[in-house]
């Protein structure tokens, strides 16, 4: 198995850790509630180091990523400016979601998941074939998230002084850059905060740093419920190759009125066309009982099934998303292990920047 | 290292019973397995009436990270349950051989738990 530079770290800090898609990483470090309270309060931090980091390096960069993604990449005018995007096969099906930083004309940088980081790499060196780009994966760099409403306050105090002064003015879904240090105020938390990727041996002084700041190392299965409530998709477990943006809930990242040719732009117009059959929703559990994936959702439009579910330590009960029929249904019943419990089906986030959103409780 | 108090028996499921003066017995989720599923959520447990034959799923735990059945120690009727889980099941993590009792029950046989697993029994199946 892989360990990212923060490996002895976590060990050190008690981390339990688990096999995360060929990865040691730690699922928690004690409770992960109170991790996840923890974010939701005050400012933890998470290795995200397995993640994948690209480079796209050439001229026709903005070109070939007009081509290559969902999202429209000509709405990244500034230097530093981020975007959140599918990169779609010809069926429309969801390759990977992404997150695409504009950095010079001649260099952009993907984030991908780790989970899919071999069949990303291939998709884009296939499709980067007649651009004369350079696709460049960032190996021995670390990644580090600090997430929360105290996060930033404390992130910066223990930056290098000249990117700290930088980071401070960064606006949301903004990065800035100094050597190999990169500062992106971005997450995947539904808090504000910072996404630190930096030299690999330099990780380990950053995290001991910042724990000394009061930011507490929070494990994986704390940035899953924290995703959750904040109504961001799981790779694998929401949407995969088998179903398109539009049925994912992801409608708002595909950019179409453009005439912009962008690979599975033709399949998602015959499914617009044709009429979308199903939605990704949220569920809120009315009777007691946990929501996990995988479970039979019933509506009064059909029958579907949760991709994701768990406890939300905010709402102080279960939360799911699932997939069901197009429809005008309000509630449902989800079959937990051969009981039908009552659900309401809500529009996503649930929870945001530390507070229970409208309408879900 | 979890503890593991000699005053109960064990299943190799991590139950534990406690017998009480009055020959019934109470029933609860040993340290280390509190532990090994992370903090508690939800319990569902049986109702006072019903009958078990040891080995039965008669509860389930579940926490941040899965569902867990609970199988009847021994034979025997419920008598209660727990009634403090409802509204805080994490004590099950904080004490789990004190409030986090899960229900108790009057045994058919009360042979069974003479045969279940000593602390040095339970031990020796948890490291191994």
């Amino acid at each position: 198995m892989q360990r990212t530079p923060l490996y002895k770290a976590h060990l050190a800090a008690a981390g339990r850790m688990v096999d995360f898609s060929g990865w040691e990483m730690p699922i928690n470090y004690g409770s992960q509630i109170e991790e996840h309270h923890q974010v939701r309060r005050d400012a933890g931090m998470f290795d995200v180091s397995h993640m994948t980091v690209v480079d796209v390096l050439g001229a026709n960069t903005r070109t070939f990523l007009a081509c290559l993604l969902a999202n429209d990449i000509s709405r990244l005018v500034e230097p530093g400016k981020a975007l959140y995007s599918c990169m779609l096969n010809e069926q429309g099906g969801v390759i990977d979601d992404l997150i695409v930083y504009f950095l010079e004309d001649d260099r952009f940088r993907l984030v991908v998941n780790a989970a899919t980081r071999d069949k990303d790499l291939a998709w884009l060196q296939r499709q980067a074939q007649g651009f004369s780009i350079e696709v460049l994966e960032r190996r021995n760099l670390a990644m580090i998230a600090v997430q929360g409403p105290a996060a930033r306050d404390k992130a910066l105090g223990v930056l290098p002084a000249e990117l700290s002064a930088a980071a401070a003015e960064l606006a949301a879904f903004f990065a800035t850059e100094s050597g190999e240090w990169f500062v992106a105020r971005t997450g995947y938390t539904g808090e504000d905060g910072f996404e630190i990727t930096l030299p690999a041996d330099a990780a380990t002084e950053l995290w001991q740093q910042l724990q000394d700041a009061g930011v507490k190392p929070c494990g994986l299965g704390a940035r899953d419920t924290l995703r959750l409530e904040a109504g961001m998709n799981l790779y694998g477990q929401d949407m995969d190759e088998s179903v398109s943006p539009l049925e994912s809930a992801l409608g708002w990242t595909v950019a179409m009125k453009d005439g912009r040719d962008f690979i599975g732009r033709p399949a998602l117009e015959a499914q617009k066309n044709a009429g979308l059959q199903v939605r990704l929703v949220g569920l809120v559990l009315e009777d007691k009982g946990i929501l996990r994936l995988g479970q039979t959702v019933t509506t009064a439009d059909g029958s579907g099934i949760t991709t994701s579910g768990g406890f939300s330590p905010t709402l102080e009960r279960a939360i799911a998303f699932a997939r069901i029929p197009v429809g005008s249904a309000t509630e449902c019943t989800v079959d937990v292990r051969g009981k039908q419990l009552k659900a309401r089906i809500v529009k996503p986030p649930f929870a945001r920047n530390g507070q229970a959103c409208a309408g879900v409780l | 290292m979890s503890d593991v108090p000699s005053d109960l028996r064990y299943r190799e499921s991590h139950e534990w019973v406690r017998l009480e003066d009055d020959g019934s017995v109470v029933v609860g989720i040993s340290d280390h397995a509190q532990a090994a599923l992370g903090d508690i959520v939800f319990v569902e447990l049986p109702e006072s009436g019903q009958s078990y034959t040891q080995g039965d799923a008669c509860a389930v735990v579940e926490s941040v990270k899965a569902a867990s059945d609970i199988y009847a120690p021994i034979s025997g009727e419920v008598i209660e349950f727990n009634p403090a889980l409802e509204d805080d099941p994490s004590l099950v993590n904080s004490d789990p051989y004190g409030d986090g009792w899960l229900f108790s029950m009057t045994p058919s046989d009360p042979d069974e738990i003479d045969q279940l697993m000593d602390k040095k029994a339970y031990i020796e199946s948890i490291d191994g």
